[in-house]
This record gives structure tokens, C-alpha cells and sequence, in this order.
């Protein structure tokens, strides 16, 4: 490939990612001063990327006034992640759960609504009532290309941002992105920038052996996370995985949170329950681990004792939206949820605030620990934020870089550092033979299996560490012979950089807490005189992977003593299984 | 290292009775989001160029004339 070739814009307020949680951030940003230059960078194209490409069937976080109250949710997330949460950031989002949702219904989103026009809350969680159905919620990412088209926002698609760029003062500068199918490079210079890149979601390997088969859009690999670590932000509590409890094979959700208030629940072989409560959690997850290698396994969703019609309507909504493909899954192994309970499993580990708690270290204004730039959603720390969380942290964190560029000039990119990456990202189309990027993905994730996934022991942790240095050194012999192949061989590198992140985080916090998130099988115990604080990790002065604690902020929502052991009882006691 | 190809069955099937890019139609490889999928210049049709699909459907469901159909890749089968 001849050398590509550079061209530099500039944005007041750059957005990378267009999934769920960026559009609505440039949305904002735009909606706060209309004059400001907003551009919005897309790895894929907008029209269906990210996380809800195929929409939605559900918020599973809705604070809606009469259901519930923004301190009973703070309270219910605080307890759901073992008291470790920076709470304020949690009221933002609860404070304005309700406004946002009224603001997409406006905008065309259709939620569930009972005879009387009231939206139908449903419980799923341990403690409070939270779910709202979207039985049509395919349209999601329309209804949202539709406002972006409206604001005239700045689109920019099949550009895979690279790294982030800095100020000499070192304030966030803007960004470097490259064409994924042209191999062009661009330079935004930006005064804001709000990372919205979703989860590390190809971190693990599925069990199938299939790279793309992970249970998030696999365009989501953790880029997010890569950037913001080599840009020097910190990120949160990252040795607290996600791991969902998904259909065997078909790495998509059964689901459970759809099925539980049609009255669908989790049983072992035997079809007995064994959770109280099927909302995820770190403790959830332990006792379904618990079951599977029990001899009670494998653990299935059972809803054969439902009505005939009931079932229709489950079909209706987990075939046409989310993850469509699950129903013509379960068409060709002849799984009919009338007949049959449905194989559930243990996904891949991966980050991902949006079920889980870590990332990218967001305070309530969704602000990162470098000035001028955001993150939000799946990819930023904010625990449990599922899809509703993107929209109303994007639209925080667009009001905020909205006011924040009004006082900032536009800092000057470094010439050498232009040079460097350019460099780095071009290394592989250099070389005639080599690593394809395929190989490298595949070993690195491999080992993730092997080494980190939970029960997660020392021994092993550090044996991980030692085969991703071989690997490092192993991407200087990485090979891309075409732009595609160039966009896999850039993310194979956050990929790396995310498994020695996930490494070395699951390694400092020696303590176990989060139920099967983090099992650590040296440290047992949970240990709230040492570990009652956030973990953060970021890159020192030195270009290493660097540790220190943050202590979790006075609560804003007092939560009892009794009660901070609720999501530690979700086992149903062996008498009542019995039953 | 020299490099050797590796052979996989697709996931993602092109009717080319149905497909119009000859016509200049990219709908299918415009909203991919992992873009696995490519037009054949010479057989004027779409097809799916990397073995890397999530399944997801969008080409499927977005498709104007009902030309693709995804599959789920055997692996996971």
C-alpha cells in the first residue's frame, strides 16, 4: 500500500462513536449552542452501530415516577455492586432517567404502555421495579440517524479513531482517526472530545471458538479503553468483568429480564429454580457458576408452564428485536420455548459498565481525569448503565462539552507525536508476510480464557502477563494487506492492551468482591478494611501500567447496614428448592 | 512467514437473482457494522468477503429486494 494520504479538520466538540450514548452526546452538545461545530467519528456507519444495532427490547433501568424514585435506585445499584460506586454520578443518571425518556418518546421511541397511556414498569430487580418492555424497539437507531439529520450534525463513518491527542498543557486536543477502507488518515483537532466507543466486548474468547461471536457488537473491542489509557486517563474498577448468562452457543441473552415478569425464570437440570432474582449481577453470576459445575447443570430458561399466548408475545419480541438471529438459532436445534427450556451458559469475560461497573473513569458531569474530555456508556465506569445510562450520561456529557469549548481555544497537536502514530498504525501494511492479525486476536484471546477468566488465580494471572509481553513483541510482525485487514490489526492492539489491563487490575485489588466478577480464588474473602475504595489504572510518567485506590465519596443516599447484604442472598435456600 | 489462505463457509447468502448493485445499490455494505460484506464487480452482486459476522441482520432486514439472508455461522450452529 502506498503511503496514504492526511487530511486535518477541526470540531469543537469531537464525538467518537455513534452507537447510543455518542449520538445523543453530539445531539446535546448541538441542541446547547447550535453554532457549535460538532463532529460525530464512526468506526461503522451510524445507521446501525453499536450496541443496539438492531434496537432494543427493553430499558432495564427506568426511574419513573410512581414505580420508583432516583434514591431507591441509587440504593439498589450501590447494594447491587458491593457499596463500590461513585453514587452521585448515579443520581445524575437518575435524575434525568425520567426526562430522557420522555425526550426519546417525544423523538418517536416507543415504550410500553398500559390501557391508560402509562408506561408499564415491570420488576426484575432484587429490590426495586424498573423494566419497561419495548416491544417495538427495533427502530431505535432511525429514530436517532433521523435527529442527527435534523441537527445537521457532522457525520463522519468508517473512520476508526487511533489514539487521542493533547495539548501541551494537557488538556484533551482532538483525535486521529484512519479510513478503514481507504487507509486515509485524519487529523481532528478538537477543544472537546466524549468517548463513546461501547464495551471491551472481544476481551474473552466464546466457547465456540468463533472470534466474532461475542456476546457485544464485535466492532466493540475496547478502543475506547485503549485510547483513553494512552492518553492518560484513568480507568475504573476494571478487574470487575462483565459476564452475562447467555443462550449455550448463541452468545445473545435468552432472556430472562424480557421473560421474568411474563413469568420465564432460570432452573437447573432438574427445572428447579436456584436465584432469587434474575437480574445480573457479580452475585447472580457466582451462584449460576456454582450450579453449572455443581452436577445441577446445565442451567436452562424454562417457560413451558406458560400460556400459549404468553409465549407469542416473548417470541414477537426476542425475534424482531436486539439480537434477532436468536429465534432462527432456536428454529434449527428445534427449540420450541412451548416444549423446551432453553440452554443457558457463561459468556466470554469482557469490559462493560453498561451490565457491569468498570471503565473509564466518569464523574457525574461525565467527565474523565483529563480536562476537556468525557466518556460515557459502556465504556465509561458509571455501574449498571444499560441503554437508557448511554442516552442520559451522552446527553450529560454533550451539555458539558458544550460549555466547556465556549471557554477553551483549541490546542495544537504535536508535530512528532502525528508522526509516531502515523507510523505505529502503518507498520503492518509495510510487511510482505508475517502475523495476521487473525492469529494474534485469536492466541491473545485464547489466553484470556485460560489464564483470566474467573475463578481467577495468581499463579495463572501472572503467567497471562508473561505470554501478552510475548505478544507485544509479537505485533511487530503483524501483517495487513489491505485496509480491512489494517482496522484488525489496530484492534487486536487495544485487544492486547485490554487483557494486560485486565491483568494487572484483577491482580492489585487482592480481595475478593462482586460476586464472580471478581473470584479471587487466593483471596476469598472480601475485605472492606483494605478494599472499600475504587481501583483506578492509568499509564505513569515512565509509559507504565500504573495502580492507586480513590475512595468511594460519602454516599449521597445513606444505604443500611442490613440491607448492603441483599444481593449477597440470592440463592434460594435448599429447603425452598426442595419445594 | 509466508502466509497461507484459510477456507471458511460464510454465514451471509446473496440471492444475485435479487441483488441490484449492479444497479449501484450498497445498502447491505453501508450498514454492516464489522463491514464483512462487499460488492462482486464483475457478477454485480453483494457477498460476504470476511469470515468476521455478528449476526446481527441489518443487511438482512435492510436489504430493498429481499436479497440477503443471514445464516447463523456453523461454529455456533
Amino acid at each position: 500500500m502506498s503511503d496514504p494520504e492526511t487530511q486535518t479538520i477541526e470540531a469543537d466538540v469531537l464525538v467518537i462513536g455513534g452507537g447510543t450514548g455518542g449520538p445523543m452526546a453530539a445531539i446535546r452538545a448541538k441542541e446547547a449552542n447550535p453554532n457549535l461545530r460538532v463532529v460525530l467519528l464512526e468506526k461503522a456507519n451510524v445507521k446501525r452501530s453499536g450496541a443496539i444495532s438492531m434496537g432494543m427490547d427493553g430499558l432495564n433501568n427506568a426511574v419513573i415516577p410512581g414505580y420508583a424514585t432516583p434514591e431507591q435506585y441509587v440504593k439498589e445499584i450501590t447494594i447491587a455492586n458491593d457499596g463500590i460506586v461513585h453514587q452521585k454520578a448515579l443520581l445524575a443518571y437518575a435524575n434525568g432517567s425520567y426526562d430522557m425518556i420522555r425526550y426519546l418518546d417525544k423523538l418517536d421511541v416507543r415504550f410500553e404502555k398500559d390501557g391508560a397511556g402509562d408506561y408499564a414498569v415491570r420488576k426484575v430487580h432484587h429490590m426495586g421495579t424498573y423494566v419497561l418492555p419495548m416491544p417495538e424497539g427495533h427502530h431505535v437507531k432511525k429514530v436517532l440517524y433521523r435527529q442527527l439529520r435534523r441537527l445537521r450534525i457532522g457525520v463522519i463513518n468508517r473512520y476508526m479513531a487511533t489514539r487521542l491527542l493533547r495539548g501541551a498543557d494537557g488538556r484533551i486536543g482532538g483525535a486521529i482517526g484512519v479510513n478503514t477502507r481507504t487507509s486515509e488518515f485524519l487529523v481532528i483537532r478538537a477543544r472537546t472530545v466524549v468517548l463513546a466507543c461501547g464495551a471491551a466486548g472481544r476481551l474473552g474468547l466464546p466457547a465456540s471458538g468463533y472470534l466474532f461471536g461475542t456476546y457485544e457488537n464485535a466492532a466493540n473491542c475496547g478502543d475506547g479503553h485503549a485510547m483513553a489509557y494512552h492518553a492518560g486517563a484513568a480507568l475504573a474498577n476494571l478487574e470487575c468483568y462483565q459476564i452475562n448468562p447467555l443462550i449455550k452457543d448463541y452468545n445473545g441473552p435468552s432472556c430472562a429480564y424480557v421473560t421474568g415478569p411474563f413469568g420465564g425464570y432460570t432452573a437447573n437440570n432438574k427445572g428447579n429454580r436456584f436465584i432469587e432474582c434474575d437480574y445480573w449481577s457479580g452475585q447472580m453470576m457466582l451462584e449460576f457458576w456454582r450450579e453449572l459445575e455443581s452436577g445441577n447443570g446445565p442451567v436452562f430458561l424454562n417457560m413451558r408452564h406458560l400460556a400459549p399466548e404468553t409465549i407469542g408475545e416473548i417470541e414477537t419480541i426476542l425475534h424482531s428485536n436486539e439480537r434477532p438471529s436468536r429465534g432462527r438459532f432456536h428454529a434449527r436445534r428445534g427449540t420450541d420455548y412451548r416444549h423446551r427450556m432453553v440452554e443457558m451458559h457463561i459468556s466470554e469475560i469482557g469490559f462493560c459498565a453498561g451490565h457491569s461497573a468498570s471503565g473509564v473513569w466518569a464523574d457525574e458531569r461525565a467527565q474523565t481525569t483529563v480536562p476537556g474530555l468525557y466518556a460515557v456508556g459502556d465504556m465509561a465506569s458509571v455501574p449498571h448503565n444499560y441503554m437508557l445510562g448511554a442516552f442520559v450520561n451522552g446527553a450529560i456529557a454533550g451539555q458539558e462539552a458544550a460549555r466547556f469549548c465556549a471557554e477553551v481555544d483549541l490546542p495544537m497537536p504535536d508535530a512528532e507525536m502525528l508522526a509516531a502514530e502515523q507510523a505505529r498504525v502503518l507498520a503492518p501494511t509495510r510487511r510482505a508476510d508475517g502475523l495476521t492479525p487473525f492469529e494474534v486476536e485469536y492466541k491473545t484471546r485464547r489466553l484470556v480464557n485460560d489464564y483470566l477468566a474467573p475463578p481467577k488465580i495468581t499463579a495463572k494471572m501472572r503467567i497471562a502477563q508473561e505470554r501478552f509481553a510475548e505478544i507485544r513483541e509479537d505485533l511487530d510482525s503483524l501483517v495487513a494487506r489491505d485496509p480491512h485487514e489494517l482496522m484488525r490489526a489496530l484492534e487486536v492492539q487495544s485487544i492486547l492492551d485490554c487483557a494486560d489491563m485486565a491483568a494487572a487490575a484483577s491482580l492489585y485489588r487482592t480481595e475478593s468482591r462482586w460476586g464472580f466478577y471478581h473470584f479471587r480464588v487466593d483471596y476469598p474473602e472480601t475485605d472492606n478494611d483494605d478494599w472499600f475504595c475504587h481501583s483506578l489504572l492509568c499509564k505513569d510518567a515512565e509509559g507504565r501500567m500504573a495502580h492507586r485506590k480513590r475512595a468511594v465519596d460519602s454516599y449521597v443516599v445513606p444505604v443500611d447496614a442490613t440491607e448492603m447484604t441483599a444481593y449477597q442472598k440470592l440463592r434460594i435456600a435448599p429447603a425452598q428448592e426442595a419445594a | 512467514m509466508p502466509l497461507a489462505a484459510h477456507d471458511a463457509s460464510v454465514p451471509v447468502v446473496v440471492d444475485e437473482a435479487k441483488c441490484i448493485a449492479a444497479k449501484g445499490c450498497t445498502v447491505c455494505v453501508d450498514v454492516c457494522p464489522l463491514d464483512v460484506l462487499a460488492i462482486d464487480l464483475v457478477r454485480g452482486s453483494a457477498f460476504m468477503k470476511y469470515d468476521e459476522c455478528w449476526y446481527c441482520m441489518p443487511c438482512e432486514v435492510d436489504c430493498p429486494t429481499g436479497a440477503v439472508k443471514v445464516n447463523i455461522p456453523y461454529l455456533l450452529r
